[in-house]
């Protein structure tokens, strides 16, 4: 199996057809599992060479904030990595600004730069999407 | 057309499992096919073999395994997300394998439709 493509061999049927690849990340960080195996989700895919946008909304804008201590709840603090996606390629992060402001956050509070949308521009996106996968 | 189904939620405490099921079977028997079913968060709970349920529910863990059988339907496990839950080759169910994320991406890929079962 390989490491980086997830178990998947590069074939002639794979290689080739670029999808755009929606993730849409709606939960709080640290509570349940769907955002640190979001994440992971995410980083696998960047190896195949697609599409890819993220967005945050509802409590998954949370995901973002900065300055979050997990040391207390004895659970790894995985937001470093949202960071490091730009250099996975994954450039296209989007925030649903109602969500960001009903939260009384601010793109300043956020640890990497995002685009914000509104709930009716966010709609738009997901229509033009070929595949949506919701955490 | 040809579906992806992705399953994100274990059996019996919610009923994203049961969906995804009575999806695939109906899409089934419409002609459909059925290209991969990916098991993923405590979805990977679906492909153990040492559920025992009472006997006047359904099986659920069976009636996955059946519909591969039948219908030779792919049904992948999240090997990351199996290993963190305890699924491992020696208690996966008949039908199921585990392998990695990459399975999911390609079914998205290679999919007509790539459908999510979850919370």
């Amino acid at each position: 199996m390989s490491e980086t493509t997830g178990g998947v061999e590069m074939q002639e049927d794979v290689s080739g057809v670029v999808k755009k690849f929606l993730y849409v990340n709606r939960k709080a960080p640290y509570g349940t599992i769907y955002a640190l195996e979001s994440l992971e989700v995410v980083l696998i895919a960047a190896a195949f060479d697609q599409d890819v946008s993220l967005v945050f909304l509802d409590d998954g804008v949370y995901q973002l904030v900065k300055g979050q201590h997990t040391k207390t709840i004895d659970v790894k603090n995985f937001s470093p990595t949202y960071r490091a996606l730009e250099g996975y390629d994954i450039e296209k992060l989007y925030v649903e600004k109602e969500s960001l402001a009903a939260r009384g956050l601010t793109p300043e509070d956020l640890i990497v730069p995002v685009t914000l949308l509104s709930a009716a521009e966010m709609s738009d996106l997901m229509d033009g999407q070929d595949i949506v996968l919701s955490f | 057309m040809k579906f992806g189904i992705m399953v994100n939620e274990g059996p019996y405490t919610h009923e994203a499992s049961d969906t995804a099921y009575l999806f695939a079977k109906a899409a089934l028997e419409k002609g459909h096919q059925i290209h991969r079913v990916f098991f993923y968060h405590d979805g990977v709970n679906n492909a153990t073999r040492l559920t025992e349920p009472p006997q006047d529910d359904r099986n659920i863990v069976a009636r996955w395994s059946k519909l591969a059988a039948e219908n030779q339907v792919d049904l992948v496990v999240c090997v990351a997300a199996a290993l963190r839950r305890g699924i491992r080759d020696e208690n996966l169910a008949e039908g199921f394998r585990i392998s990695g994320l990459g399975q999911l991406i390609e079914s998205g890929i290679q999919a007509d439709r790539l459908v999510v079962f979850g919370d």
